[in-house]
């Protein structure tokens, strides 16, 4: 079982163990948990080549926070020289000749990359069983989807393989999975951190993000990552704050505002009366709870749900069989390489998206679905806005339920879209936001969804690490899953 | 909104994807499903409301006019399904 | 097939033809509109594709501000109105020279809207001519469909270069008014300094939109669209053709198919284009990778203060001013070179002191050195193929040349042949004139002796002379300016002879 960032950096400046020995007890677990199918791709020879070069800077003394610490990359990030297919059979023996910032900037803190792991095709999903490479298990209960898209590095983390990996969120995908798993998961505001390299799912959605035990090893990814990129045109200027120094901000006097919205008929007893302890709890430590409402919260999964795959049909259509990626074998013409590699390269869920999208920006349906869904948009943004002038944080359930079971919704995408129900709002505002250990719901567990107004990853780090300084939900491991 | 095999047809076409005439029906079946859900979205007053098509209202990043890409075209072609002489090959089109 | 037409023009006076054009100006910046790629012809295939212009996944477009400046540069120039938000779209579709499967174009909200532009035609007509909108969006790569058997190559060298379309109003109403817009508007984007205007290379091109209606109708006939016309001749050629080919299918009662049409150069006709026949559905929407682009008050300002003057204003001021004919004044502002290089000539020479031609003003030297500039100096870069930028003759040593026809040493003549040693690269005015011993004679002395030499040498010319003949006067002329080997001053041997064939 892996420890924290914080626990292993303190070994290896003491020397009680070694970047090497640590990727090496990470490729070990992750062998020994190849059941989960977390990983899509280990990359033992880089691993350990990174981290004898890890132990070099260790032992130069000036090496950052992260460095030596083993982790794993979502297959969405593009990593020079190492395979990266999005979960997909497109991609499958895509190698790409470049890094993605978010690589590039963890590998240059000398964080040590073990491999790829396992997603929903292209992020599309809510249970990782959308893989081309197969669904990803949850540590907790092998008969259940560890969430989705970000389901293998959840499980990841949840089964002590690394401790931490990178995610991408896009409608909850770094959240609900963080939740269904037990871990911290943290999406930053939209433009904190750069999609160069990243593949797009929806573009103005996309946000790269982490997930590991707590919110302290978070605000430690989060420092590395974050931060402008002149190679993407939406990455924000605005200055990075210190995540780390702020963790020690006191509660006391924290409004929160608890939106009634996010306790709908769809969430499980179980699950709201989890969060609700956790409320109550930071309402002891000083917080107060303000009932606050969202009035179009109930207009995020449609409006999600033509936006996303909108820009999905778009930003799919360069994978043609022409220059990367799937090609069909023997085209007869132009038009027959098009539409075999494309449909044998992706799976049905994103097919799916691809057509729904397609028909939401053709002609005469652009106005009312998408124009539309872009004007509902600004009116759920405009709800957050109207909050915020109120609390500064807003608290309610990551996912509705615990994690389901394999198969149980993967015939129902109107059952699997209505998992995002609290996470899709907060991508379509672009604001910052963190799922954290909250309890057990049937000895599964629970997610306490934080919001944040935009930049204010500061506040949000600090009110999740004082929750977790009450807590212990965060330090709980899945029994099974050594 | 129901929809058509026509209609899908012609999406399934824009989109260069393959869907055997069999399956038509199926697929206009589940695609009005997911149209219902967008449809609540006809529910919104959204009278004078301007979209909001990024987060943040950001504003865009520019760069200056410099040259600094250097010649990948082999690394490039090597991605590709089919290339010749430094080109990218497909089948055969006539204008 | 080529549809044959019978050598007889349809009767043109019942129906007139509505021709609007898409101008493609190739922005002349160093690197791609939405990646950091050369734009530089030529280069072998695929090299100048980086991994954004071959739409690797994961990758993102960062738009160059040079374009965004050019491209404002144009609007200001034709009076449009520079929109302070504008949008980049995408529009969607297929095609394997469209890396992402998409183009990143303007759509609802381009940069420049509402402009007019004022055009001169040979017959003294002036048009104006409204511009609807002008919008950035990158350029498509190459397909050869030719290189190989059975497979069309592609080529993304071109892919992301930054292009402006310039969209007119279908106001014009011939392929005569067409080109003459055209090359307004090919004059203007060079004089801007934004476009190399090089249409070999593809750098400035144009799709036509044509119809044609009933004189005295106002609502417009069904049009097909020209695409991707490379020369001025071309458009004028193909711009005919299709306005015939409608008139007769619209005589013969067949109705005209909206659709788009190949110039075909070799046999001088239009064709349908093949494998496009689906209906268009671009579906274009924001592209969520580029926010809004915000152009400020200040940013305008800054361009407004690097704009050069117009090309219409310096053709008023070369009227107004200087006193050029029109033709002239058209000519020299047909290029921003040709007129720069007219008016250091002109400065230089006005340097060199005060005009002593009869006249006694500065419009004499104009005259003097746009009828050079025009005449030997367009001949001889004419003739060597090269363009004004590349002339073998600098401004300052021409107008060192015309000062001495100012000053009289030599003749407008003589003149010719030291400009031509001088293009040569013999040296300079002054070095070739003493070299060849040019300086024409104005000693009256010698040119007393050498008059007195043809009169006692021509008795019977000097008495038809007298009985009336007064052509003589030329042979007189002739044989004097022999005799001084062509290097007399011309005016005053001309009053000498004239004074002693009265006199002797």
């Amino acid at each position: 079982m892996s420890s924290s960032i914080a626990q292993q950096a303190q070994a290896l400046r003491a020397r009680a163990t070694s970047a090497v020995e640590l990727a090496r007890r990470a490729l070990e677990a992750a062998r020994a948990n190849e059941a989960l199918n977390a990983l899509i791709t280990r990359a033992d020879a880089t691993a350990l080549a990174a981290a004898e070069r890890a132990d070099a800077a260790l032992a130069r003394g000036a090496a950052a926070p992260l460095c030596g610490i083993p982790f794993v990359h979502k297959d969405i990030f593009c990593t020079n020289g190492i395979r990266t297919t999005c979960g997909s059979r497109m991609l499958e023996g895509f190698v790409p000749p470049y890094d993605a910032t978010v690589v590039e900037r963890l590998a240059g803190a000398g964080a040590v990359t073990i491999g790829k792991a396992n997603m929903d095709e292209f992020a599309m999903g809510s249970s990782n069983e959308n893989s081309h490479f197969g669904p990803v298990r949850n540590p907790w209960d092998a008969a259940r989807v560890p969430g989705g898209s970000s389901g293998g590095s959840a499980a990841a983390v949840a089964a002590g393989i690394v401790p931490f990996a990178t995610g991408t969120d896009t409608g909850g995908s770094i959240r609900q999975p963080a939740a269904f798993c037990g871990i911290t998961g943290l999406k930053p505001t939209y433009g904190r951190v750069s999609r160069w390299g990243m593949i797009a799912f929806a573009s103005s959605l996309d946000c790269g993000g982490v997930l590991a035990r707590s919110a302290e090893d978070c605000a430690h990814v989060l420092a590395a990552i974050a931060g402008h990129d002149p190679r993407d045109a939406t990455s924000m200027q605005r200055p990075v704050d210190d995540y780390v120094a702020s963790l020690s901000t006191a509660l006391h006097g924290l409004r929160i505002g608890v939106a009634r919205e996010y306790f709908g008929a769809g969430v499980e007893d179980g699950v709201g009366s989890a969060v609700r302890e956790a409320l109550a709890q930071l309402e002891k430590r000083g917080a107060v709870l303000v009932d606050i409402s969202l009035p179009h919260a109930q207009l995020a999964i449609p409006a999600y749900y033509v936006i996303a795959p909108s820009e999905a049909s778009s930003n799919l259509a360069r994978y043609d069989g022409v220059r990367f990626g799937h090609r069909c074998a023997d085209p007869a013409s132009l038009e027959d390489l098009y539409s075999r590699s494309r449909s044998e390269g992706f799976g049905a869920e994103v097919k799916r998206r691809i057509l729904i999208g397609t028909y939401a920006l053709s002609a005469g349906y652009y106005d009312a679905y998408y124009l539309r869904a872009q004007r509902v948009r600004r009116l759920i943004a405009n709800d957050f806005a109207e909050a915020f002038k109120h609390v500064d944080l807003i608290a309610g359930p990551t996912a509705p339920t615990v994690a389901f079971k394999l198969g149980e919704k993967s015939s129902d995408p109107l059952a699997m879209y209505a998992a995002d129900v609290n996470t899709v709002a907060v991508n379509l505002a672009g604001l910052p936001a963190i799922s954290v250990p909250a309890g057990f719901s049937a000895g599964l567990p629970v997610g306490l969804q934080l919001i944040a107004p935009a930049f204010a990853e500061a506040r949000l780090l600090a009110a999740a690490h004082e929750f977790q300084q009450l807590t212990d939900w965060h330090q709980r491991t899945p029994g099974g899953a050594q | 909104m129901a929809i058509d095999s026509t209609t899908v047809r012609h999406i399934a076409r824009l989109a260069r994807l393959a869907i055997a005439e069999g399956e038509l029906a199926t697929v206009a079946v589940e695609l009005g499903r997911l149209l219902e859900l967008a449809d609540r979205l006809a529910a919104a007053d959204v009278a004078g409301i301007e979209p909001l098509a990024h987060p943040h209202d950001q504003a865009l990043g520019w760069r200056s006019d410099a040259v600094t890409e250097t010649d990948h075209a082999d690394a490039l072609l090597a991605l590709a399904g089919e290339a010749r002489g430094g080109f990218y090959l497909v089948p055969k089109v006539i204008e | 097939m080529s549809p044959a037409l019978s050598p007889q023009p349809p009767a043109l006076k019942s129906w007139q033809p509505v021709i609007g054009l898409e101008i493609h100006a190739q922005l002349n910046t160093a690197s791609k509109l939405f990646s950091g790629a050369s734009t530089a012809y030529g280069a072998e295939p695929n090299t100048h594709a980086s991994v954004v212009d071959v739409a690797l996944p994961g990758t993102l477009p960062v738009p160059n501000h040079a374009a965004l400046d050019k491209a404002i540069r144009f609007g200001l120039a034709v009076n449009a109105q520079i929109a302070r938000h504008s949008v980049f779209a995408r529009k969607n579709y297929f095609y394997p020279d469209l890396p992402k499967g998409y183009q990143i174009s303007q759509y609802e909200l381009p940069i420049v809207a509402n402009g007019r532009m004022r055009v001169q035609m040979d017959d003294g007509r002036v048009l104006d001519v409204e511009i609807q909108r002008a919008h950035l969006e990158e350029d498509a790569g190459k397909s050869l469909h030719d290189a190989f058997h059975a497979a069309t190559a592609i080529d993304l060298n071109r892919s992301g270069t930054p292009l402006l379309e310039i969209v007119s109003a279908p106001v014009l109403h011939s392929a005569a008014e067409a080109v003459a817009y055209m090359r307004t508007v090919h004059t203007l984007v060079r004089w801007l300094g934004i476009c190399d205007g090089n249409m070999q290379e593809g750098s400035f091109r144009c799709d036509a939109n044509v119809s044609v209606r009933p004189s005295g109708e106002s609502t417009l006939g069904t049009r097909t669209e020209i695409k991707n016309v490379n020369s001025f001749r071309f458009v004028e050629k193909a711009i005919e053709y299709e306005i015939e080919r409608q008139i007769r299918a619209l005589e013969n009662g067949e109705a005209i198919v909206q659709e788009t049409r190949l110039y075909d150069a070799a046999h001088h006709h239009t064709r349908p284009m093949r494998g496009k026949e689906d209906a268009h559905d671009y579906r274009y929407f924001p592209d969520p990778d580029l926010p809004p682009l915000t152009v400020t008050e200040a940013d305008i300002a800054a361009i407004v203060a690097q704009m050069p003057e117009l090309p219409d204003a310096r053709r008023a001021r070369y009227v107004a001013a200087l006193g050029l004919p029109d033709a002239d004044a058209v000519q020299l502002c047909s290029d921003k070179a040709t007129a720069d290089y007219f008016e250091a000539a002109l400065a230089a020479l006005s340097v060199a002191g005060a005009p002593r031609n009869e006249g006694g003003d500065s419009r004499a030297d104009a005259k003097l050195a746009a009828n050079w500039v025009l005449g030997e100096l367009a001949a001889a870069l004419n003739d060597a193929a090269i363009h004004i930028e590349a002339t073998r003759v600098s401004a300052a040593a021409l107008a060192h040349l015309l000062l001495r026809v100012r000053d009289g040493t030599i003749s407008g003549k003589i003149a010719k042949e030291v400009f031509a040693a001088m293009w040569s690269g013999e040296g300079d005015a002054d070095t070739i004139i003493a070299a060849r011993g040019l300086r024409q004679i104005s000693d009256s002395g010698a040119l007393e002796s050498a008059v007195d030499a043809v009169i006692a040498e021509f008795p019977k010319q000097l008495a038809d002379y007298r009985n009336g003949n007064e052509k003589l006067l030329q042979f007189f002329v002739g044989q004097a300016m022999k005799r001084l080997k062509g290097q007399a001053n011309p005016q005053q041997l001309n009053t000498l002879l004239r004074e002693k064939l009265r006199r002797a």
